[in-house]
């Protein structure tokens, strides 16, 4: 419908020679304006399907706000939260961190935060970036379409803040962050990794909510019953486990089966874990999504620039800025953080545009289905049907790997010496795609704990397992959290690290205190 | 469908509850920081902020991770001379191969390190200090201003609206406009009435000084009543207080017996009459005098932290006190506050001394005398000796402390006299 409004031009049409459009440092809603209508139509042209966009125009102090609350225009209050601003606003006040540029929601309609200091320029670059590139991110990518409902999340925030201050009220701020704390120590535990959600709406969210509280809690005392029957041998029954099967989702577990959390508590569990649920995606998409926004960004304002709309000195602090953010420091650099995401989403991005456009044999080769094809529906097919680990494993090629001078180090603490594996040469592609993708996999990233089983008829302890993998060991902070889960299960628990061959090699204790939960 | 807003103007402390919360969470460590910034500060210093650290592991929220040690097999970007197979050392400090935890050499910071506001600080400065709640907003709240009539505005809050002023300035413009009209009107009607008792026929004449007459009445009516410029307002400025100068002294008590814990508190009741005087007075200006069996003025740097032994003769300081006054601080110009501490110990003959010089030398001189004695122990002579002071001046106040609450009765009457003049 959109391609039939005009001609499909842009792209590939010969551009008329137009007027360029200012670019004085200092932005005016007007200039704003034209340059998002430019960006606007080149974007309709490459066919990005998006959100309606909202741009707000906010301050540095607004801009730290929204850091603070990871980004969401409203949110519930947590100390955490206030720490986060703290250490913006201390290091922005120093000088140590510029802002960033911009922030995007994933909300119908889309919205684009533009900071007021940003040149005309900037807010341009943050207008193709965000409000196009981002946009059509969220609103194309199979994790965004699964596992996040745009059009109804700040609704959600709002409930959950309404919410969460009601229970201030009525239970006491303590209580309250008492709990936060606990369920925002699993917020990694409290996604759903393979199951869909259903998608509600507030009002229908608002009724469930109380059909949910008594119903759950009349399941929870259904499974704490506290006369036992005996009829069966205990024997057979401590065969059966509880949960008969592993869970992964560890708040989803507590909301259902924590035996002595009140409904209130149990709701907010739900509140955090629903939360977890909708940013699960980002976190899977960095290398993606930063990567499809800068494409676009430089993609867009090139095009613009190439039908004559851009002044050179706006083409230039743009180049500038883009080369600061895809810059990739080699691993030597002494400010080398592990690889840049930005960077190598950048330069997939571009390279499947380069594969599709002019192939080498090498990529004929690799690539034999997108070689040659249309650039934009390959690239769109990639954007959609992938995620940061599945998108390495499918489409890092052999130049880029070239490009990037990747290497692959083997660190096995049995060993003194490290060891270079694999190099950007034809035996290593296959072995640094590979690693490369599994370096993005959540699952292994992140230690697999899962919920093994409950002492259901004896002192209701609680045993998590922890799958080990390569003999990765767990991080200090295990024992605190451990004590966070033990708040929310209000018995002992114990986390048990088992080997690949089924031995558990070590076991954490967690004694429920009761005094120290009573504050 | 694409906007553009302006959030400029929406509320910019979104974060404030957040960061309360914060506060609130590590109120003991805040406090720490405070009690620790007062030993440090000077007295004149007490109202800024202050930056507070607390360490990371204390704030830190604990997620499942994984640690150093097992198998790692990394990717790294920019090889130089590597080719597989090469063996080399563990980088020391980072993980080298790690998650990316590439080595943290350089800006390693331990704390978290934040800043708190002037009233922020303030507020936990007064925390134990028990102050009423009216004495603390009275002591946080920047300079006095009231606000004064200042003639009449154009434009202002429909509250302000004077009605007289707007309804005078209504009048003059309705005769502005309307005058030359009126006098034409009244002299057609004079002509229309003087033409229909004429027995010539004046059809023609008659019909045009109608229409003319109608005109005119349809613009005089066209004039409103009242229009938006006529409207004036009430205008109000404000003005600072007029506030004038004070000196306060400071007479402490440094013999051997007054040790650090002691000299803390006393610090902190002469930080509390500064911070008093600074809402009432421009400029103020802090002497220091200290004593033992001698008096001396000092800076505030010796004040606190030098320490001598030996026994005491608070007179001296007394006499010191009073030379001061007169020599530097005339009474016509000056506000003078007396404070002193001291843990009550004197040499016994001199304490009725003090008293005389007290009741007849100083109080006719000074506003307020302050008089704190640091001590566990029994009343001695001079506590004594100065009770009866306080019997006759109202405005002699004497305080046992051991704990900084005990600090505030001291200056009650003070704040007392203080709120009359405010309101």
């Amino acid at each position: 419908m959109r391609d039939e409004d005009r001609p499909a031009a842009g792209a590939t049409a010969e551009p008329k020679p137009r007027e360029k459009l200012p670019c004085p440092s200092d932005w005016t809603f007007e200039l704003i304006e034209r340059y998002h209508q430019e960006i606007a139509r080149v974007a309709r042209n490459f066919r990005l399907d998006t959100y309606p966009n909202q741009l707000e125009i906010i301050t540095a102090e607004q801009m730290i706000d929204a850091y603070a609350s990871v980004g969401m225009p409203v949110n519930y209050h947590h100390w955490s939260f206030g720490k986060h601003f703290l250490s913006t606003e201390k290091s922005y006040r120093r000088g140590q961190m510029g802002l960033a540029y911009e922030i995007v929601i994933n909300a119908n309609p889309c919205i684009a935060y533009l900071m007021e200091e940003n040149t005309m320029a900037m807010q341009a670059l943050v207008i193709a970036h965000a409000a196009y590139g981002h946009n059509s991110f969220f609103k194309g990518n199979y994790l965004f379409r699964t596992w996040t409902d745009a059009s109804s999340i700040i609704d959600y925030l709002l409930y959950a803040r309404r919410y969460i201050s009601e229970c201030e009220e009525r239970h006491g701020v303590d209580m309250v962050e008492d709990l936060l704390d606990s369920c925002h120590a699993l917020m990694h535990y409290g996604v759903d990794r393979y199951k869909r959600p259903q998608k509600l709406s507030l009002a229908q969210e608002e009724t469930r909510r109380r059909e949910r509280e008594t119903y759950l809690q009349s399941q929870v005392n259904e499974l704490w019953r506290t006369l036992p029957q005996r009829a069966e041998a205990p024997s057979e029954r401590e065969a059966e486990r509880f949960p008969s099967e592993p869970q992964e989702n560890l708040l989803y577990f507590f909301e259902k089966n924590a035996p002595l959390l009140a409904p209130w508590q149990r709701e907010i569990v739900r509140i955090v874990r629903k939360i977890a649920q909708y940013f699960y995606p980002q976190r899977q998409t960095q290398v993606m999504n930063e990567g499809w926004a800068c494409f676009w960004h430089y993609t867009i304002l090139n095009q613009l620039y190439d039908e004559g709309l851009l002044a050179d000195e706006f083409i230039l602090e743009f180049l500038q800025s883009h080369t600061n953010v895809i810059y990739q420091p080699p691993a030597t650099a002494r400010w080398y953080r592990g690889i840049n995401p930005y960077a190598l989403g950048f330069a997939m991005y571009r390279d499947l545009r380069r594969i599709c456009e002019s192939p080498t044999d090498e990529d004929r080769e690799w690539f034999p289905d997108i070689a040659g094809r249309d650039w934009q529906a390959t690239l769109d097919f990639a954007m959609r049907n992938f995620k940061d680990e599945s998108f390495i494993a499918q489409f890092l090629s052999p130049k880029l790997i070239r490009d990037f001078r990747l290497f692959a180090v083997l660190d096995d603490d049995h060993n003194d010496k490290l060891v270079v594996t694999a190099i950007h040469d034809d035996a290593g592609y296959r072995d640094l795609r590979e690693h490369l993708a599994a370096q993005y996999n959540l699952g292994t990233r992140e230690p697999n704990i899962q919920v093994w089983d409950v002492n259901v008829h004896g002192d209701r302890s609680l045993t998590l397992r922890h799958s080990e993998h390569e003999r990765r060991p767990l991080n200090d902070d295990t024992t605190l959290v451990l004590r966070h889960i033990a708040n929310l299960w209000r018995f002992n628990v114990r986390l048990e690290t088992v080997s690949p061959k089924g031995k558990v090699v070590h076991t954490y204790e967690q004694p429920y205190d009761k005094r120290e939960h009573r504050r | 469908m694409q906007q553009l807003i302006d959030r400029r103007l929406n509320g910019k402390n979104k974060s404030a509850v957040n960061r309360e919360r914060f506060l609130r969470r590590y109120r003991a460590q805040v406090k720490d920081a405070v009690q620790r910034a007062i030993k440090g500060r000077s007295i004149k210093d007490i109202e800024s902020g202050e930056k507070i650290s607390i360490p990371t592991k204390d704030v830190t929220e604990p997620t499942f991770g994984h640690g150093r040690g097992g198998i790692w097999e990394t990717v790294h970007p920019g090889n130089e001379e590597y080719v597989p197979g090469d063996q080399f050392d563990r980088p020391q400090g980072g993980g080298g191969s790690g998650k990316g935890q590439a080595s943290n050499e350089g800006e390693g910071e331990d704390d978290f390190v934040f800043e708190i506001s002037k009233e922020e600080f303030l507020n936990y400065f007064f925390e134990d200090l028990e102050l009423p709640n009216l004495v603390k907003t009275y002591l946080s709240s920047s300079q006095e201003f009231k606000s004064v009539r200042a003639g009449f505005t154009v434009d202002g809050t429909p509250a302000n609206l004077h009605v007289i002023r707007s309804l005078r300035g209504a009048i003059g413009r309705r005769i502005a406009l309307a005058g030359s009209k009126i006098e034409r009107l009244k002299f057609l009607e004079a002509e229309r009435d003087r033409l229909r008792k004429d027995h010539a026929d004046h059809g023609e004449e008659l019909k045009l000084i109608e229409a003319e007459i109608h005109a005119l009445r349809s613009r005089i009516l066209a004039i409103p009543y009242l229009d938006p410029i006529d409207l004036r307002y009430v205008s109000r400025v404000r003005q600072p207080k007029p506030t004038n100068q004070a000196v306060m002294l400071c007479v402490m008590d440094v013999s051997g017996s007054m040790d650090e814990a002691k000299k803390e508190m006393a610090k902190r009741f002469f930080i509390l009459l500064y911070l008093f005087l600074t809402r009432a007075y421009d400029k103020i200006e802090v002497v220091f005098i200290r004593h033992h069996t001698q008096a001396a003025e000092v800076d505030e740097e010796e004040f606190f932290h030098s320490r001598e032994s030996g026994g005491t003769v608070v007179s001296s300081a007394l006499k010191l006190t009073q030379e001061v006054i007169e020599r530097r601080y005339p009474t016509t110009e000056w506000n003078i506050y007396v404070a002193q501490a001291s843990d009550g110990d004197n040499w016994d003959s001199d304490s009725p001394v003090c008293r005389e010089w007290v009741e007849e030398k100083i109080m006719p001189l000074v506003q307020y005398f302050a008089y704190v004695e640091i001590t566990d122990g029994p009343e001695q002579n001079l506590w004594k000796e100065y009770a009866k002071v306080k019997a006759v001046h109202r405005y002699f106040a004497m305080q046992k402390i051991t704990k900084p609450a005990d600090i505030y009765p001291v200056f009650r009457e003070l704040f007392k006299k203080q709120y009359k003049f405010a309101e």
